[in-house]
């Protein structure tokens, strides 16, 4: 009938040829592109750990009253940390061990910053319960160290994966010795 | 209106989207409704502000589902956990300051889309019901604006939930049990704040639901159209892309601008200091005002001085827009045509921003004359000069299409103009 109605300026290879108008659509969607970008930034980046999450990621912890053989656990960033003032025996059944058979090889000297203080982020590697062991009566699993109720994981005195279903020994946190009896976490 | 479907682009010849659309026809919908959709072609700039509402709407939902993933509704962390936004919260600040001064925007575009509806009689046969249902969202607007602001808990907060819950005991008899069953309590306090986040995030949904309708009955007869006369045929029409997708997209990037002024320039002009004061359900602020997007109605309770007549009349003032497309008796749409309504258009725009001013004042004074007469005049605009406007004025002739005005050429018929128009 009447008006006809021009196509949209968006199409590129109608003609084979590049035009101005082309260049000026591609460079505005571009620039929209990049805004939009930039304005879904902050959205995402607000979900990250806040200064007031990050300002509690290192704690400090106090060593001296643990006694030989025993076990606690500490929170840190959430989560579980163990510590274990290992006994010589303890420490002598982490090495004694050939490094072939270990799902995770590793040796124990390679795990701890001082043989007789192993420090662990308490949480199993295949899908993230506590492993029982830090109680004295606790089931500390088949290689005295700790034994994951959820799947049947035994870690060692190493707190190596020895046994289950974990790909991974407990993980070490970052930490460092202050002095002889204070360690920081973080 | 064959010749107006614009070429069906590359992606709805796309065999993905053909197989689902054959079985869910989304895509020939959104197509239909935002891209082939006929659009008057002579529709000027304050047709974007209907478009700006929705971008609005979405930015405000976006916002705020992100502050509440950091809110805690609790009557001993609110004020807290909102300062906590403010400093801790990675970008929180601006998240915060979009969401507040979003609100302040969304009004001001809602305000100017509803003047640009009254000028233009875009309420009128046969849009009433597309009018009421903007009605409808502006008082859930209202609704959810009054509760997002209770909800960072500082003095303004906690006393303006006070006095808004308290219009409810004007009401005969009952008025005093419904507060109490509004409060959850014998005052405002944590089972107020609970329920008022539990609506302030539902409510922005039921406005999303209210749009969709209001877009329905939008595309069942079309845009109205700054001559306010139909369209003859498809000639006085083009499709909204991508005419005006880029029109309104010009529009969003000039508004962006200014709300980008606030936020980052100005992100506490539009608010109150007192509400960086924690709520002390002890003291009330000297001055206590709502934000600025109430104020004329506020000032409208203020000026009748008797409870529940003020409580009535400030309720009226918006739900006479319901009944206002009955009330204008005048056959002509646009106020272009007519010279006498046109004049009390205007007053009438003054007079809201009278009582705007006058709502902002402490009560006494001229504040409180400046609110009496403006009172008066806003329902007398509704209720006598309008019903009379139809009788008495005389209105300009109508051209005769939509196109007449741009071609030019006298009188002519439509299909004649269409021609001429090829012709250019």
């Amino acid at each position: 009938m009447a008006t006809p109605i021009q196509s949209a300026p968006s199409d590129i290879a109608a003609h084979g040829e590049v035009k101005r108008r082309d260049f000026l659509y591609l460079a505005a969607g571009a620039f929209s592109a990049v805004g939009a970008a930039a304005a879904l930034w902050p959205f995402i980046h607000s979900l990250n750990p806040s200064a007031d999450v990050l300002a509690l990621a290192s704690i400090e912890v106090d060593l001296s009253p643990i006694q030989p053989g025993q076990r606690i656990t500490v929170s840190w960033r959430g989560k579980p940390v163990f510590i274990d003032h290992r006994t010589p025996e303890a420490i002598e059944a982490a090495r004694n061990v050939n490094l072939a058979d270990l799902p995770d090889p590793q040796p124990d000297q390679a795990r701890v910053k001082k043989p007789e203080w192993l420090v662990l982020i308490g949480v199993c590697t295949h899908l993230g319960c506590v492993p029982l062991g830090q109680g004295a009566t606790d089931n500390r699993g088949d290689f005295g160290g700790w034994f994951c109720p959820c799947h049947g994981s035994h870690y060692d005195t190493s707190g190596r994966i020895r046994k289950g279903p974990a790909p991974l020994n407990l993980a070490v946190p970052e930490y460092t010795f202050l002095n002889d009896t204070t360690i920081r976490i973080g | 209106m064959a010749n107006h479907v614009s070429p069906r682009s590359s992606f709805m010849n796309n065999p993905v989207v053909k197989w689902i659309d054959h079985r869910l026809p989304v895509f020939t919908f959104m197509n239909h409704e935002l891209n082939e959709y006929p659009t008057p072609k002579n529709l000027n700039y304050w047709w974007n502000f209907g478009s700006l509402s929705g971008v609005m709407l979405v930015i405000m939902i976006v916002s705020g589902i992100v502050l509440a993933m950091h809110y805690t509704p609790h009557v001993d962390h609110a004020f807290n956990s909102v300062e906590r936004i403010m400093r801790d919260v990675n970008y929180g600040w601006l998240i915060r300051y979009i969401h507040a001064n979003g609100a302040s925007m969304f009004f001001i575009v809602v305000y100017i889309h509803i003047f640009r509806g009254l000028y233009y009689g875009s309420y009128k046969p046969p849009r009433e019901v597309l009018w009421w249902l903007g009605v409808i969202i502006l008082l859930l607007m209202m609704a959810t604006a009054f509760m997002g602001y209770v909800l960072p808990w500082g003095q303004m907060s906690f006393w303006g939930a006070t006095v808004i819950t308290n219009l409810f005991s004007a009401i005969p008899l009952v008025g005093e049990s419904i507060v109490t069953w509004l409060w959850g309590g014998f005052s405002v306090g944590n089972p107020t704040l609970n329920r008022f986040f539990a609506l302030h995030y539902l409510l922005p949904f039921v406005i999303v639901g209210a749009v969709m309708l209001h877009l329905v009955a939008l595309h069942r007869f079309g845009s109205n159209n700054p001559l306010g006369i139909d369209a003859n045929g498809p000639q006085d029409k083009i499709p909204f892309h991508p005419y005006y997708t880029i029109k309104d997209m010009f529009g969003f990037a000039v508004f962006f601008i200014v709300y980008a002024i606030f936020v980052f320039y100005a992100p506490n002009y539009l608010g109150h200091p007192d509400n960086y004061i924690p709520a002390d359900p002890l003291v009330t602020p000297p001055h206590i005002v709502p934000e600025w997007y109430f104020l004329p109605f506020y000032a409208i309770l203020r000026a009748i001085p008797n409870k529940l007549l003020g409580v009535i009349a400030m309720f009226s003032s918006i739900l006479i827009l319901f009944v206002l497309p009955w009330l204008d008796t005048s056959r002509v749409r646009s106020g272009r045509f007519r010279p006498v309504f046109k004049w009390f258009f205007w007053i009438f725009v003054v007079v809201c921003l009278a009582l705007g001013w006058a709502g902002s004042q402490p009560p006494e004074g001229l504040a409180l004359i400046v609110s009496r007469v403006g009172t008066i005049w806003y329902f007398l605009h509704f209720l006598v000069i309008l019903p009379l406007l139809g009788w008495f004025e005389r209105p300009l002739p109508l051209p005769r299409s939509i196109s007449e005005p741009v071609l030019g050429g006298g009188r002519v018929a439509a299909g004649t103009a269409a021609k001429s128009m090829e012709k250019a």
